[in-house]
């Protein structure tokens, strides 16, 4: 991701010169994300799925939902996971095995998103108090890479968390019983949307494309709710950014946030 | 979860089997040749409610270097299963049946490409299941064939797959799950069409030496019904319609 494109200094010299124009390389305005487009349910088998394409940036997320124990100091509460991975044909520098630290980093800010919106409403997704609650995991794969991975994975997240269909399980007799013909929305409360912002030289941009992503000097990927609350953030690379320009971003993620919600909420439709 | 039906009729009286199939009909195939830009060739494969993409990079550097061959090319394939492709979540690492599944399917390949031009270098299969319904194998190493053709590596020929089996006493062409779950037998088969040669072959339950026969001819036949679509999917992709 930040290092795996070996980009020539003359490429980034060439985005660098045209931002100085006020210019994009693929001719977008500083604050436009690129065309987004969401396939909702592609995967039946899972109990919710989105495919989601910024761009040329193409990954998949399929969620599965299904009883669990309860983490010991959390009994009356579900669970709910997020997990992110690319997959080797996503890129030629992609390699199989523990993923890398920036994979991780990946999985852990979009699940931050996500979890730190309480979209997911765990409330409601205890069967027994202390002995079975339902999990819920959304497992995010990366299928073709072209820059901010943040935002793909999380939009096809919360899309999919929003297209989910939950089974109903009660106790009987003391094992976790299957209630059939059963199935209700996944409880959501809330449509966290990320927005992620790239700094090279002392321009700001919205959704880098993989050319831009590795020409980067500083990120920042600011989520925020529907009530227009910023409810997570990462900074990351090796510059820094100004004040100011912190201020900046924290607009702009919930004003362009606003713009891609209606397009997340948009894809569900003829879902339900 | 997982809970078979005991009462399912796998096969009905008028020879129907319990997906409404033919006995010797295959499940409804599309294979679509490219679509990712990032690998050098790439499939991707619908066959019966089974979804998988196939990536290809090479031939290109071996890491690690000792893996390398000075004599040959070697050939490296991942078959991996997402998460959410099955019934219960599977855990996102390699089990030991991906891992086993990924070198019958590189056995199943090996003789159809030709390393032997690219010594040094390695061609990298990998082949992603995005929702698993029976045949997985089958449907992988027929798309990977694909994926490899469209990558422009040398081949001598393309390795079409499908499984035959036996459910109610009677021999079928291509198990789906809930047969391979309830049946007597599972055959996977491997077939190079042109070059008439078998290059996967595996067998789960039990089959009298006639029965073995007819399932491995009736496999054969159904490789080559398949065959004709990975055909298809590169000639609409390379000479038609269908391609990006």
């Amino acid at each position: 991701m930040t290092s795996v494109t070996v980009i020539d200094l003359l490429k980034k010299n060439q985005i660098l010169e045209l931002l100085e124009e006020g210019k994009r390389v693929d001719g977008r305005a500083f604050d436009e994300p690129r065309e987004i487009k969401i396939e909702i349910n592609a995967i039946p088998k899972a109990n919710g799925s989105a495919r989601v394409f910024l761009g040329d940036t193409d990954v998949l997320c399929g969620v599965k939902i299904q009883p669990d124990r309860p983490f010991p100091d959390m009994g009356d509460k579900g669970i709910f996971m997020c997990t992110a991975e690319l997959l080797p044909f996503s890129h030629p520098t992609v390699e199989t095995g523990p993923p890398r630290d920036d994979v991780i980093e990946l999985a852990r800010v979009v699940d931050r998103g996500i979890r730190e919106s309480h979209m997911v409403d765990v409330s409601q997704l205890v069967i027994e108090k202390d002995k079975s609650v339902v999990g819920v995991f959304a497992d995010i794969v990366v299928i073709d890479y072209d820059g901010n991975l943040f935002d793909a994975c999380s939009y096809s997240a919360t899309a999919a968390l929003l297209a989910s269909k939950t089974p109903k399980w009660t106790m009987v007799d003391d094992t976790v019983t299957l209630v059939e013909g059963e199935e209700s929305q996944l409880p959501t409360t809330t449509i966290p949307v990320s927005v992620t912002m790239g700094k090279i030289g002392n321009h700001i941009i919205v959704d880098p494309n993989g050319d831009e992503w590795a020409s980067m000097d500083a990120r920042v990927t600011i989520t925020s709710d529907s009530d227009g609350n910023i409810c997570a953030l990462q900074k990351g690379g090796s510059d820094g950014f100004t004040l100011e320009e912190m201020h900046q971003c924290g607009d702009i993620a919930v004003r362009v946030g606003a713009k891609i919600r209606e397009i997340i909420k948009e894809s569900q439709k003829g879902s339900q | 979860m997982g809970g078979r039906d005991a009462t399912m009729v796998l096969l009905d009286e008028n020879g129907i089997r319990c997906d409404g199939r033919k006995i010797d009909e295959p499940r409804r195939i599309m294979i679509k040749a490219g679509g990712l830009k990032n690998a050098d060739g790439s499939a991707y494969i619908e066959f019966g409610n089974n979804k998988i993409l196939v990536g290809v990079f090479g031939p290109r550097d071996v890491h690690p270097k000792h893996m390398s061959n000075t004599d040959t090319g070697i050939l490296r394939v991942r078959y991996h299963m997402e998460p959410f492709s099955v019934d219960e979540r599977k855990r996102p690492a390699p089990s030991r049946r991906e891992i086993e599944i990924s070198k019958v399917i590189k056995e199943a390949l090996e003789p159809a490409v030709m390393l032997e031009k690219f010594p040094r270098t390695a061609v990298d299969v990998f082949i992603e299941v995005l929702q698993a319904d029976g045949g997985t194998r089958c449907a992988a190493l027929t798309a990977a064939s694909v994926a490899l053709a469209d990558a422009g590596i040398p081949m001598r020929d393309m390795v079409a797959a499908i499984a035959a089996g036996k459910v109610a006493d009677t021999i079928i062409l291509d198990v789906n799950n809930e047969e391979d779950q309830a049946g007597q037998a599972d055959m996977p088969v491997g077939y190079m069409p042109s070059l008439e040669k078998i290059t996967l072959l595996q067998l789960d339950g039990v089959l009298t030496p006639e029965e073995y026969k007819k399932c491995v001819d009736v496999g054969v036949q159904g490789c080559k019904v398949v065959y004709e679509l990975q055909k298809k999917a590169l000639t609409d992709k390379y000479f038609g319609k269908g391609g990006d």
